[in-house]
């Protein structure tokens, strides 16, 4: 798969749904014991080419998720490499307890992809959302839960994650088209590592999904107030990366930014992990504060959780300065 | 086809019989040895004789080797009936006696419902009702993709069918055309707290299966010329559903259709008498 400015670029455009098939297109040529499955999605994962070209590899199971995760796992336990997907509350929450049993309790390994998942269906309504998926599946051992911070960390997510045999992922994809980018050249991605990708002594930002690029502005904006704000990009969400918690201690405030419920998420992982410390800043955490709201598109679902940049940079601002 | 257990005798029905009595010695002596913890013995019971006939003639495998290549494969979606499961790993030398004798104690291997353990024979963790079929789906595309003919076979129960995971299952093997799956269904008419006409009606079982397009047989669950018969109608086209009207507690006549013995515990003299039924 190239990485390249180019491609980078068209990624970026067509945002992390359609690169997904675009990656999974290209990369099932290197695996002869792929197959993939989704729930009558096709086209909005953005397969239609690859169930052209792949025919013999693309199982359509029907509007029937739990049936999905089932038949996943039977193709696991008969040694393929299994990717399923369809939208992030049908693939998380509609088969939880077949992810609990065959994923989780058998540890059948399977690649489990929820598209559009946080706000981005936001005038959909929240049928179509989804703040919880994390958190549902945080307490489900042996699950591995990624949140790519741009589509072509998407891309690197897939690559990894298809040479690993060791657990069962569940690849968090979030935000639309016109995807801003995080990175505009390759990196080094290790699942459960996170990375540095803005310096600074004063705060750390731990983000994830789309809200990487948020805090990266934000930091921007904080900048200009002479506060310097360290973001890092928790693409790995469980197993979370204890080693950057126990490095931020020295900051004076801690904040956690992601699109999804503050119950559950990466904030709560990061809490829990800090609870450990006697010497822990305090940690703010910004995300969707418990509720459900009126609906609207994703720019108005984004404002009104005070995800976007201002506010967040904002209320940052406002906490900080009580520090 | 089947590996036999008992290579020397030639009439396998009197295999299948042998076998059949010893899977309900060993549900009862599992159940016994569970002591206040209880176990699931009506539903084990009632499933006796159609694990006998897979274990002893129908089902590829091999005693000894639970990744046996070759072999068909096995899933007992109602997995609460796992005393029966053990019983016929057990007359198949995958467990051993010491094992029975775990069930339900701490730390054991062997639980009130299956554990995967691939060095056991137990290819899947079930318990959780209508996961199973879907599982078998996923294993017969599998099978389907790697061109071999192993055959799988699952055991589901009828209470089972009130989960609508079932159906999304049933809907998708015949959509896919699996013809090298089967499903035998134990229609014992009751479930956990009452019949299946009092707590979730199941109305006419076989024309539900047959509507979503499986080739269905129903057959007496305790004849063994009718389960060793219903191989011989099955359909190479379609997936097949056998509806085994079987009778809860089959075997041990205090047991039998009375739901009491769903999930109970078997006192000394129960347990004695009970043994002496069956070896009579």
């Amino acid at each position: 798969m190239m990485i390249n400015d180019r491609n980078i670029k068209l990624w970026s455009s067509i945002g992390p749904r359609a690169t997904l098939g675009l990656a999974i297109n290209e990369l099932s040529q290197n695996y002869e014991d792929l197959v993939v499955l989704t729930s009558d999605v096709s086209t909005s994962a953005g397969l239609d080419r690859f169930k052209k070209n792949y025919s013999e590899k693309y199982f359509d199971v029907g509007i029937a998720e739990q049936n999905l995760i089932g038949i996943a796992a039977g193709f696991s336990s008969e040694n393929f490499n299994v990717i399923t997907t369809t939208f992030a509350p049908f693939q998380v929450m509609r088969c939880c307890e077949q992810i609990k049993v065959n994923l989780g309790y058998m540890k059948h390994k399977i690649i489990m992809i929820g598209i559009a998942s946080g706000l981005v269906l936001g005038n959909l309504g929240y049928t179509h959302c989804c703040v919880e998926d994390v958190g549902v599946l945080r307490s489900i051992p042996n699950l591995t839960i990624v949140s790519p911070a741009d589509s072509l960390e998407v891309v690197k997510v897939l690559q990894a994650v298809l040479k690993s045999k060791n657990n069962s992922v569940y690849i968090r994809l979030t935000g639309g088209t016109n995807n801003p980018m995080v990175y505009n050249k390759d990196y080094d991605l290790e699942i459960g590592k996170s990375i540095e990708l803005i310096n600074g002594n004063d705060i750390t930002i731990f983000c994830s999904g789309t809200m990487v690029y948020n805090s990266i502005e934000a930091s921007k904006k904080l900048k200009e107030e002479r506060i310097n704000a360290r973001v890092i990009n928790m693409h790995t969400i469980k197993p979370v990366d204890k080693k950057a918690i126990e490095d931020s201690l020295s900051s004076k405030l801690l904040v956690s930014i992601e699109e999804h419920n503050v119950i559950g998420g990466l904030g709560s992982s990061i809490s829990e992990n800090l609870s450990t410390f006697s010497n822990s800043p305090k940690l703010l955490s910004l995300g969707v504060q418990d509720e459900y709201t009126k609906g609207g598109d994703y720019k108005y679902l984004l404002s009104r959780h005070k995800l976007d940049v201002d506010s967040i940079t904002k209320k940052i601002l406002e906490v900080y300065k009580k520090v | 086809m089947g590996v036999c257990r008992m290579k020397n005798t030639k009439n396998e029905n009197v295999d299948i019989k042998y076998f059949a009595k010893n899977i309900r010695k060993n549900i009862l002596n599992m159940a016994y040895t569970a002591g206040a913890s209880s176990a699931h013995i009506g539903g084990a019971l009632s499933i006796a004789d159609i694990m006998s006939v897979l274990f002893v003639t129908k089902m590829r495998f091999k005693e000894k080797d639970p990744l046996f290549k070759n072999r068909d494969r096995f899933i007992l979606s109602k997995g609460h009936a796992c005393l029966a499961y053990y019983a016929s790993l057990f007359e198949n030398k995958l467990l051993d006696k010491n094992d029975l004798l775990t069930f339900e104690k701490n730390g054991s291997d062997l639980l009130g419902h299956p554990v995967r353990n691939m060095k056991k024979g137990i290819e899947f963790s079930t318990g959780s009702l209508g996961m199973g079929l879907s599982l078998g789906i996923g294993v017969a595309l599998s099978l389907k993709k790697k061109k071999l003919d192993n055959h799988v076979y699952v055991v589901l129960g009828d209470g089972e069918c009130n989960e609508g995971s079932v159906w999304e299952a049933a809907m998708s093997a015949s959509h896919f055309k699996l013809n090298n799956i089967t499903v035998f269904i134990d229609n014992n008419n009751f479930q956990q707290t009452g019949s299946n006409d009092q707590i979730m009606s199941l109305g006419d079982l076989a024309n539900k299966w047959k509507s979503f397009n499986w080739n269905t047989i129903t057959i007496d669950g305790h004849d063994f010329e009718q389960i060793n018969q219903s191989f011989e109608n099955k359909s190479t086209d379609l997936p097949n559903a056998i509806i085994a009207k079987t009778i809860k507690g089959k075997g041990i006549s205090i047991f039998e259709n009375n739901n009491n013995w769903h999930h109970a515990v078997i006192t000394k003299k129960i347990f004695e008498d009970a043994m002496i039924e069956i070896e009579s």
